[in-house]
């Protein structure tokens, strides 16, 4: 039984299908997250318990806040009935509603992923067919080398060497992503080199770089195209602690925020952003890699 | 010829008056402000904001440590502390042209008193059940009387903003020498000069002299010390010691060492009866002679030595000498003493084996010790502690949970051993800490929330207290509290660790700067900070 | 070429078998605190210096190379070997299977897992040894760190489906798991190698990360992860400072050439 979906299907129901996989999993991750933070040691401990100054009265009405929080189920339905009425609810942590955070952040975080993104791809691509052309020791040492050297250094450090040297914090992403790229994209480059087709288009005498747009290339777009869509999630789970430690104000710094101060609504809206933007990446790079094979999705 | 020449010189120079920023100060903020609401503030930066913006009607400053009129031109306290009349300052407004007037003071303390708000500057003002009374007698006195004396009663209107009661502005029209300009969330936050604003310097020149405060929230030490060196900001308010450190051989002339700050760290074991620590645990915590052995065995010269790099000091109590009044001079930090240790171990029947320590029932001295992750200086401190104690035989295991489990552990669970954390007293007065000393209160961390204190000493710790917390009789209030000192030396509840230094930095286009140890400690005198121009 | 890789080889294994035996290189235990020589630099005595506590630097390098290395290789090789068999199954049997995995996959890169790994620190014993909680923390890191890999193992055993080698083993009459071990993983190790090589640092600075929320590795225990974390804060960048970078980089280097795509692919 092939892994694609009989072409008995119909395209609508193939589309209600993938609609309603869409939605559970959004609905999934909203609740496995909330359930999550909620079970965290710590979710009703505020910082500000540890004032001297509050009284007995003010300590409680500090706890009670979180009353509204402590039904899982019940806060994830009146949540999810708001959301549908526009409402993300209301920041603890920040002292804001959550949708005017996500607004004004957005951008943010959209501009250092898109950034870091095209470098990465860029640099992963180009460094990777240079290597498998070139395809000498020194070339292949010199990129294990660099490679090794960005895989190696704490982001925290490369963003200290980049800020102290007046350079864009923003190039972060790219540069603690393009060395997965490149490794995973030389690989299977490499391994495309290797197929039958391709060492008899060689034995023929055709051109390296012929070879290589006509044969290598196309072999290798489905696995690469895969990592496309991989490439979106590894970018925001890159640009939460790129933002934290840049301090870039966006969507990434935010979650890191509402994590440490246990932020249900906060989270619940981000795990929401996150799972969506995951999906619609992974749908993209799956039409353009059956695009490419010839298969149905 | 000449002319025209001398017409473009001076349109010229016309152009570049217009064009030269005016003097700016700009620092950071380490985290978003949580709210604009003077009333509501509990948080540092939301803390500065009020600061640099609010009026209040007595200023402590952070220098002398003394009171100053500021709004208030003179007051009294009367009653036994439970009266406090105020005559204000004449021809004031607010920043939108509003007067002020003793209206406005009635109206912020009624809403900071409301008990739906649950202010934390308005707890301390709680001594007892029931509201306070707010008369306004003439337009410029306002009185207010409280239903029990409120020790310390003065210092505590420093923290409250005055709002009008009547601008259309609401809490945007403000007191202060600045005013909100612009906040973009998560980049700055930018104050204006108030134009209306009410000191003048000795030379009749309105002030402040800054014209805007620049706030960047930023959160990365490492950033904020480039962008210091980079001559992009104008002061750090606290630096760490390895900042100091580094900036002291790059800047030397930007750098100060103030001295004791307010700052201390300490730890203490659990000793609540209910915790889910096993029976023998919880009677070496409750025992005087191990705690004061721990202690005795803590080598703190070294703690100051290494993790602070000398800028810190043993502590010997729970106040800092930066604390000129209540600090109990005749009290000395815990000297480091292995001999010591190991007697008042022995005296509790506990042995020394194969060098580990063994209680009377034969169970090994080996207990965990938490503390908040991501603070370097603590995680190091209990790793200096670790070997310490193995000198008396003692096993510490050190554990590293987030802040927020930490908290959970300390105040609800009470699932913990022992505690390494750090102490901030934001007020000098002792009435400030009455919910860490009395034995009934839920800061009174190694046994909160008791029904009666569970030891005699605690007992009069209580007493000395709520007797220092009733009178206005400023020595029977030290002696109380220097009582209170003394215990607490004596039973060790609390081991004192060290008191850290107050370090910042300034730069040298910052003048008349004067920085103290009270926060805040480089900007406090903000209104007469002249600023050179920003390059 | 064979015989760079030789060498690299030799030098991983040398540090393995220095990490795994520190003593024969120092005697001086990891958390023994020099004071009176806190903040040396390298010397006879402490050939790579001393931290801000006194401690030896190259014992904490080597007893953190032995604790990072082990942990973080096979964390990184059961989250491979995870991502092996669950992406290998979904691209295999397609249909509902592939889309569930895909569903469980972004799941998993979209949850935030720091609330897993923080309850489970929180979970354990305050008194549990503080190798056995940063194991604890490693195989978290390896359920979690699965996904990524997952998916692209997936899409290349789609493209895996049709070529000949599976349709005539296919034709052999071999099926299901047995054509999955010895057909479809075999190809997949140049995959498996580049997905190895990539998560045996990300495990080593997660841990780094991961100690900021209390859920790293405890005092005194040295790792990689602490060792790094530290170098942010010292006043100068000597030899002894950056000798846990340098060594990593060595070490990641060598990952890459001695477990390259021609070695494994032969």
């Amino acid at each position: 039984m092939r892994g694609t979906s009989s072409k008995n299907s119909s395209v609508p129901r193939r589309i209600f299908r993938a609609c309603a996989g869409f939605v559970l999993t959004i609905f999934a991750g909203g609740c496995l997250t909330a359930t999550m933070v909620r079970l965290s040691p710590g979710f009703s401990a505020d910082e500000e318990l540890l004032d001297a100054r509050l009284n007995q009265e003010s300590q409680a009405a500090l706890r009670a806040t979180h009353n509204a929080e402590r039904s899982i189920a019940a806060f994830y339905f009146r949540s999810l009935t708001n959301i549908l009425r526009g409402d993300f609810g209301y920041s603890r942590s920040m002292q804001r509603p959550v949708r005017e955070l996500l607004a004004a952040r957005l951008p943010v975080t959209i501009r250092l992923i898109g950034i870091g993104l095209a470098g990465a791809w860029l640099l992963g691509v180009s460094m990777a067919a240079f290597v498998v052309l070139r395809r000498g020791p020194i070339s292949r040492g010199l990129a294990g080398a660099i490679m090794g050297l960005l895989l190696s250094v704490p982001s925290g450090v490369l963003a200290l060497i980049i800020y102290y040297q007046g350079g864009p914090v923003q190039c972060l992403i790219a540069l603690v992503l393009f060395p997965k790229i490149f490794q995973y994209v030389r690989n299977v480059l490499a391994h495309a080199g290797r197929l039958p087709h391709v060492l008899a288009a060689r034995a023929r005498g055709l051109g390296i770089g012929r070879v290589f747009l006509r044969h290598v290339v196309p072999a290798s777009l489905p696995q690469v195209l895969a990592l496309a869509g991989v490439s979106v999630s590894m970018a925001i789970s890159a640009a939460i602690p790129v933002e934290v430690i840049c301090d870039l104000p966006g969507i990434g710094q935010l979650a890191w925020k509402a994590a440490l101060s246990r932020d249900l609504p906060l989270l619940v809206n981000l795990t929401f952003f996150i799972v969506v933007v995951t999906q619609l990446g992974n749908l993209l790079s799956d039409c353009a890699g059956a695009v490419f094979t010839r298969r149905g999705l | 010829m000449k002319s025209l020449l001398t017409i473009a010189a001076s349109v010229l120079g016309c152009i570049a008056t217009f064009a030269a920023p005016a003097p700016e100060l700009r620092f950071c903020l380490h985290a978003e402000p949580k709210t604009f609401n003077p009333l509501l503030v509990d948080d540092d930066a939301s803390e500065t904001i009020r600061y640099l913006t609010g009026g209040v009607l007595i200023r402590v400053n952070r220098r002398t440590q003394e009171l100053e009129p500021h709004l208030a031109l003179s007051w009294h306290v009367s009653d036994g502390g439970r009266t406090i009349q105020f005559r204000l300052r004449p021809g004031i407004v607010f920043s939108d042209g509003t007067p002020f007037d003793a209206g406005d003071v009635a109206y912020t303390f009624k809403a900071l008193m409301d008990r739906n708000l649950h202010s934390p500057t308005a707890d301390p003002f709680r001594s007892d059940s029931g509201d306070p009374q707010i008369k306004v007698p003439a337009p410029d006195q306002v009185r207010i009387t409280f239903p029990a004396p409120v020790s310390g009663l003065e210092r505590l209107f420093d923290q409250v903003a005055i709002l009008s009661s009547r601008s259309p502005a609401k809490d945007r029209a403000v007191l202060g020498p600045f005013m909100m300009a612009s906040y973009q969330p998560g980049v700055e936050v930018v104050l204006k000069r108030n134009p209306k604003y009410w000191r003048h310097d000795a030379a009749g020149r309105p002030l402040p002299y800054a014209e805007t405060v620049h706030l960047y929230i930023q959160q990365n030490r490492d950033f904020e010390m480039v962008r210091f060196r980079r001559g992009e900001l104008d002061l750090i308010d606290t630096l760490s010691p390895e900042t100091f450190e580094q900036l002291s051989r790059q800047m030397p002339q930007a750098v100060r060492d103030l001295g004791p700050s307010l700052e201390s760290e300490m730890m203490w074991f659990n000793q609540v009866p209910s915790a889910p620590i096993p029976d023998y645990k919880k009677a070496w915590f409750r025992s005087a002679n191990f705690r004061r052995a721990i202690s005795a065995a803590i080598n703190r010269t070294d703690l100051c030595r290494l993790i602070y790099r000398g800028h810190a000091t043993p502590a010997s109590g729970p106040v800092s000498p930066a604390n000129q009044f209540w600090f109990n001079s005749k009290l000395s930090p815990q000297p480091y003493d292995v001999a010591d240790a190991r007697r008042r171990l022995a005296a509790d029947g506990f042995r020394l084996s194969n060098g580990r320590l063994f209680d009377r029932d034969g169970h090994q001295v080996e207990f965990s010790i938490i503390t908040n992750a991501g603070n370097t200086a603590r995680e190091k401190m209990a790793a200096m502690m670790q070997q310490d104690l193995r000198a008396v035989g003692v096993q510490l295991n050190v554990v590293s949970l987030d802040f927020r489990s930490l908290i959970e552990r300390i105040s609800q669970t009470f699932a913990y051993e022992a505690c390494l954390l750090g102490l901030t007293n934001l007020d000098l007065d002792p009435s400030a800490q009455m919910n860490v000393w009395l034995s009934s209160a839920s800061n009174h961390q190694w046994n909160p929330n008791q029904a009666k204190p569970a030891t005699e000493w605690e007992a009069e710790i209580d007493r000395r207290m709520r007797a220092q917390a009733s009178t206005i009789d400023m020595q029977a209030r030290k002696a109380d509290f220097d009582r209170v000192q003394q215990i607490v030396a004596e039973q060790a509840p609390f081991l004192y660790l060290v008191t850290k230094n107050s370090l910042a930095a300034l730069s040298p286009s910052v003048r008349n700067a004067s920085p103290g140890v009270l926060r805040p400690q480089t900007y406090w005198n903000v209104e007469n900070l002249i600023v050179a121009q920003n390059q | 070429m064979k015989r760079i890789r030789g060498i690299l080889a030799a030098l991983l294994l040398a540090v393995a078998l220095i990490a795994l035996f520190p003593k024969v290189i120092t005697q001086a235990p990891y958390d023994r605190q020099f004071r009176e020589a806190a903040g040396c630099p390298p010397s006879l005595r402490f050939p790579l210096g001393t931290d801000d506590l006194g401690r030896d630097r190259l014992s904490r390098l080597l007893y953190g190379t032995r604790l990072s290395l082990l942990l973080a290789s096979a964390s990184a090789l059961a989250s491979t070997l995870l991502a092996s068999l669950v992406g290998a199954a979904a691209g295999y049997i397609g249909g509902w299977c592939d889309r569930m995995v895909m569903r469980a996959i972004d799941l998993t890169l979209s949850l935030p897992w720091l609330f897993v790994l923080i309850t489970a620190r929180a979970l354990l014993p305050l008194n549990v040894s503080p190798l056995l909680s940063v194991a604890i923390t490693f195989a978290l890191l390896a359920l979690v760190g699965w996904a990524s890999p997952a998916r692209v193992v997936r899409a290349a055993v789609r493209e895996m489906r049709d070529s000949d080698v599976l349709v005539q083993a296919k034709a052999a009459g071999c099926r299901g798991p047995r054509l999955i071990a010895l057909h479809i993983l075999p190809q997949l190790k140049p995959v498996m190698a580049a997905q190895f090589c990539t998560a045996v640092p990300i495990f080593i600075l997660s841990e780094a990360n991961l100690s900021l929320l209390g859920v790293g590795v405890a005092e005194p225990l040295p790792s990689w992860g602490n060792l790094l974390r530290d170098i942010q804060n010292q006043p100068s960048l000597t030899g002894g400072v950056l000798a846990p970078l340098i060594l990593l980089v060595v070490v990641i280097g060598c990952f890459q050439v001695v477990f390259s795509v021609e070695d494994l692919h032969s």
